[in-house]
């Protein structure tokens, strides 16, 4: 019986037992590999694409947690997808350390607010974040808005805030953030698609 | 990108990465893939195994992409069009080009306006004052017909193929020897090599990245190498086609989207300020065909338009206020990031939000940019990571030495999710809009980025419904239904970004039979009116979430072709089709040039094939319609009219920064003369007296730009800044191998560890030896990996004069032990 790993793994997801697939006659490397399998067999395998270059690579991700309600994911593995027709399953050394960019230390964890002339971070909630910025846009909007320009025609446009958007977020994101600054009469917008 | 739609109609890769394997021949010039991007790389490798491709790689530095190279050619930074020009002067003078293609299907027979010329590095219309060009002189003859004035013959003088010949006929081998430093011999051997490909049955595709794009004069290095393209007749064709290698992985997608300065959705446009009313707008948008017979797909242009108004502002957007017209911000001119950081550092911009962005390590001249920052009221930071910019303000001893006292901006850090925690669709570089699932939660309190532009959104919306302020009006009328309108969703955005139907659409052919009813997804862009009854928020993308759902998520990978035409994986930009102008693949009766490499062909009453025929389905071959729909002309331009800055054939310029001074070509013109540059930047810029030696930059195969630096493992591969020079320099400058080296520009310096090795080589350019410093860029304040100076300390503030991306590949330096 030929079975490569992922066909072993829908195996095991079907629902057989490490001592049954002993039973069905598998060799004993086999047999010896299920520590690991059983590791990710427990997990949750969710395909995602590799957010650094634009081979955008297919990806296997496997968080530990069933997807159950207060149970939080935990991704513990990320390996090529070998059903992707362009990487048919490898990574580069930039992807294949992408589980300690989701786990890095430098991730940030809440939102923070540092003061003019401060040397350092102070916490504050989302709620005051969202507030105090609108507040600074709408005031600088207002204050700088140009309906008219010189010529008398009708512009509205505003310069005196600018936009840098994430060419790695998804199009979704890009485009509501297009929706929005826009509609702010927004023109210094540009993301890394100039670098 | 800014080259390739003048050229072929559309700025994006033309073919993709799987199809690399079908190539005769790849020529990596401008990129490394083998470090950068390794997995698209892989398709050389099969390319040459089971293709027998011949791989060919010219660069300053003998990179792994040139170690396992066929053939490898060095070449000096920044002069990549006088190497590409002097290719297209060899192709002509040895009549190796494909005949027919060039005739039929490129603008080498149209006849040029009388009053064009090129004299002493200057095309005709030059304005030094304004440093640009009247570009009315570059264009067709046009007839009394309303159509270009063609001669099939190739005889008169004034066609585009004789003034590229006579343009290049001055890039001798000699030439392109003493500007590139390349040696003679291995200049022509590449001319050879890939002058085999003239052949219809044989193909090169040309790979390239930042190598190409940051230059002053990047845009037409691209230019340069789609002419040569042409010429030999590979675009269209599966193996061949220029490939742009996007950098980050939605790059693409961004751009699609329009989130520049000056554009919108779907390579619309803004509006200028000059236009004031909308119908002139609309029709300036909307070309009339330059040949008779020809599709001239943007001639739809409103139909797109409008649609996106309507998905924008919803009932807002009537035909009676000409579809919101006044919502559009009207351009003074282009507010791009060196413009925008000019402004900054003058103390003209008051708020800045970066959204996954890393300025002070991204843009070119540190000290300018942490000035800029300085300057501003308030600072928005939105990241999945603690970045540089987001401490601009914080002291970080040698490596970003700043007074926080003095520095007054307020800054708020938001954090965001990352790919991991999120659904949703990337474009990468082949154009494939690829869905992807949510795996984790983000770690504490971070949100995705549509939650928190919503979050600001949604309390600016309240403030102005309450408070009323400076024009209100759009704002308000924002289309935003979303279920949760805090947590817009990424279907919703998905399918409103695809478009829908807001009235019954009827069959244009028989106005009985609805095609669409009110309401349904749009399933192809062909549906969109200019009469306000159907909304698409990205014209290019329609076809991507229909009734049938979400055609991104797409995983069928059956290749039935052979040639790796996957249609049923994720879908692709435009209506799913994944080789771009493949009409031009077959000949002009509609049969493949090389029926090895089938995709589509005419059977006799429609286009069919492996891949969606980039063309009218139904148009037979002898209607005459051309394979570049997008151009009212039907053909692709070797001739650019007006839609570069510098000229409508490139021409080779000097990088601002020059280890020769001169220029061999026209000692008057050294540089760009169409680049902008501010006025405190020219004082910033160095002279070789001072700073003899070309530098660099560069990435690393363990490394993303300045993200991995945050990984551990990446950190742990790549620990530690170093710059790269070789044997000969070293030897002169006394300097180990592994000791500690400072390099110096005008604008400042960096200390890092030196690798001396034999990939760089001294190159003899107009009688001068230049060595080459190279500069990976990885490092930074910031991170896990140990602490180092960003390399853009040392870059020049001056970009490419068509796209303003900076010339971070060649700059001047000096280099001593630290
Ligand atoms: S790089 Fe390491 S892990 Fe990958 S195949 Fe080679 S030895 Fe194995
Ligand atoms: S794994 Fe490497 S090659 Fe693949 S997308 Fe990521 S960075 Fe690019």
């Amino acid at each position: 019986m030929q079975v490569n790993r992922r066909q072993f793994f829908k195996i095991c997801a079907a629902g057989m037992g490490g001592s049954s697939l002993a039973v069905m006659g598998f060799s004993p490397a086999v047999a010896l590999a299920e520590v690991r399998e059983f590791k990710l067999l427990r997990s949750t395998e969710t395909r995602n694409t590799c957010p650094y270059c634009s081979v955008s690579c297919g990806l296997l991700m496997y968080s530990l947690g069933d997807k159950a309600k207060n149970a939080k994911l935990n991704i513990i593995h990320i390996e090529g997808d070998p059903d992707h027709p362009v990487n048919r399953g490898t990574l580069c050394p930039k992807g294949a350390g992408l589980l300690d960019f989701v786990h890095s230390p430098n991730r940030l964890q809440f939102p923070e607010y540092r003061a003019a002339g401060s040397t350092e971070w102070k916490r504050i909630s989302w709620n005051d974040a969202f507030s105090r910025i609108a507040r600074l846009v709408k005031d600088d909007r207002d204050k700088n808005f140009i309906a008219k320009n010189a010529e008398g025609a009708t512009v509205n446009r505003w310069l005196t805030t600018g936009f840098l958007a994430a060419s790695a977020s998804s199009n979704e994101s890009g485009y509501l953030t297009h929706k929005v600054v826009r509609s702010l009469g927004m023109l210094a917008f540009d993301n890394q698609a100039r670098v | 990108m800014a080259s390739l739609a003048p050229t072929f109609g559309r700025g994006a890769m033309t073919n993709h990465w799987v199809d690399i394997k079908n190539a005769n021949l790849v020529l990596i010039m401008g990129g490394n893939a083998a470090e950068a991007h390794p997995c698209g790389f892989k398709w050389v490798t099969e390319a040459k195994a089971h293709n027998k491709a011949k791989l060919v790689v010219v660069d300053p530095r003998f990179n792994r992409s040139a170690a396992v190279a066929d053939y490898y050619a060095p070449i000096r930074t920044g002069t990549d069009i006088a190497f590409l020009g002097g290719l297209i002067n060899y192709l002509l003078a040895h009549d190796k080009i494909q005949h027919e293609y060039v005739k039929k299907y490129t603008n080498a027979t149209f006849l040029i306006n009388g009053d064009y010329q090129f004299e002493e590095g200057l095309f005709s219309g030059y304005d030094a004052a304004k440093r640009s060009y009247d570009k009315s002189t570059w264009s067709y003859v046009i007839g009394a017909d309303g159509f270009a004035e063609v001669d099939e013959t190739l005889a008169n003088p004034r066609c585009a193929f004789n003034l590229m010949k006579q343009h290049y006929a001055r890039y001798t081998p000699d030439v392109v020897s003493n500007i590139c430093g390349t040696p003679k011999e291995q200049f022509l051997k590449v001319c050879e090599m890939i002058a085999e490909t003239s052949a219809p049955n044989k193909t090169m595709t040309i790979m390239y990245a930042l190598g190409w794009t940051q230059h002053s004069v990047g845009s037409q290095m691209i230019r340069t190498a789609a002419m040569v393209q042409l010429l030999l007749g590979n675009v269209g064709m599966a193996g061949g086609g220029v490939n742009a290698l996007r950098g980050h992985s939605n790059i693409q997608g961004l751009t699609d989207l329009g989130l520049l300065s000056n554009m919108l959705p779907g390579y619309l446009t803004l509006p200028g300020e000059k236009e004031t009313d909308y119908p002139t707008f609309i029709e300036k948008r909307t070309p009339k065909a330059l040949r008779p017979g020809q599709l001239n797909y943007w001639q739809n242009y409103p139909k797109f338009h409008v649609s996106l108004m309507k998905a924008w502002f919803g009932d807002a957007a009537t035909q009676e206020n000409n579809w919101a017209y006044d919502y559009l911000p009207k351009l003074d001119k282009v507010h791009d990031v060196l413009q925008v950081f000019e402004d900054m550092h003058n103390g003209k911009m008051n708020g800045y939000f970066c959204q996954g962005f890393n300025p002070l390590a991204a843009f070119p001249n540190k000290a300018k940019i942490g000035g800029a920052l300085a300057k501003l009221k308030y600072l928005v930071i939105i990241d999945p990571l603690a970045t540089e910019t987001s401490e601009f303000w914080k002291n970080f001893g040698e490596y970003n030495d700043v007074d926080s006292s003095r520095i007054q901006t307020e800054v708020f850090r938001l954090p965001s999710s990352c790919f991991a925690e999120e659904d949703g669709a990337l474009v990468n570089s082949s154009r494939w809009m690829q869905w992807h699932w949510k795996g984790a939660e983000p770690p504490g309190e971070a949100k995705g980025d549509p939650e928190i532009m919503a979050g600001i959104f949604s309390r600016l919306r309240d403030m102005y419904k309450k408070e009323g302020g400076a024009f209100p009006d759009p704002v308000l009328n924002l289309t935003w239904n979303y279920a949760i309108p805090d947590l817009p969703g990424p279907e919703e955005l998905a399918r409103e970004y695809n478009g829908k139907a807001l009235a019954d659409i009827a069959d244009p052919k028989d106005a009985t039979k609805v095609l669409v009813k009110a309401g349904q997804q749009l399933d192809s862009f062909a549906l969109l009116q200019d009469n306000g009854s159907t909304a698409s928020g990205c014209w290019i993308f329609t076809g991507a979430w229909t009734e049938k759902g979400n055609m991104m998520a797409r995983r069928d990978n059956a290749d039935p072709s052979g040639l790796g035409e996957t249609l049923g994986w994720a879908f692709a930009w435009p209506a799913n089709r994944r080789i771009l102008y493949n009409r031009a693949s077959c000949d002009p009766a509609g049969k493949p040039w090389d029926p090895k490499r089938s995709i589509i062909h005419w059977n006799g009453s429609k286009w069919v094939g492996f891949d969606v025929p980039d063309f009218k389905p139904d148009s037979a071959p002898d209607q005459g319609m051309e394979p570049f729909i997008m151009q009212p002309e039907g053909v692709a331009r070797l001739f650019a009219l007006d839609k570069m800055v510098e000229g409508p054939f490139p021409e080779h310029y000097e990088p601002f920064e020059t280890p020769i001074g001169t220029n061999p070509l026209h000692p008057k013109v050294v540089s760009n003369p169409a680049a902008r540059v501010f006025k405190g930047d020219l004082e910033q810029f160095g002279t070789a007296k001072d700073f003899p030696y070309a530098g660099t930059t560069y990435r690393l195969t363990e490394h993303f730009h300045y993200w991995t630096k945050h990984a551990v493992i990446n950190s742990v591969l790549q620990p530690q800044q170093f710059v790269e020079l070789g044997e000969e320099l070293a030897k002169e400058k006394g300097i180990a191998n592994g000791s500690m080296v400072t390099v110096r520009s005008n604008r400042g310096h960096i200390k890092a560890v030196a690798v001396v090795t034999k990939r760089l080589k001294a190159l003899t350019v107009n009688g001068k030896t230049v060595h080459t410093v190279g500069i990976p860029i990885h490092w930074g304040f910031k991170g896990v990996a140990k602490n180092g100076y960003l390399a853009n300390t040392l870059t020049p503030y001056v970009g490419d004069a068509n796209t303003q991306t900076p010339e971070f590949k060649s700059f001047l330096v000096d280099i001593e032990k630290a």
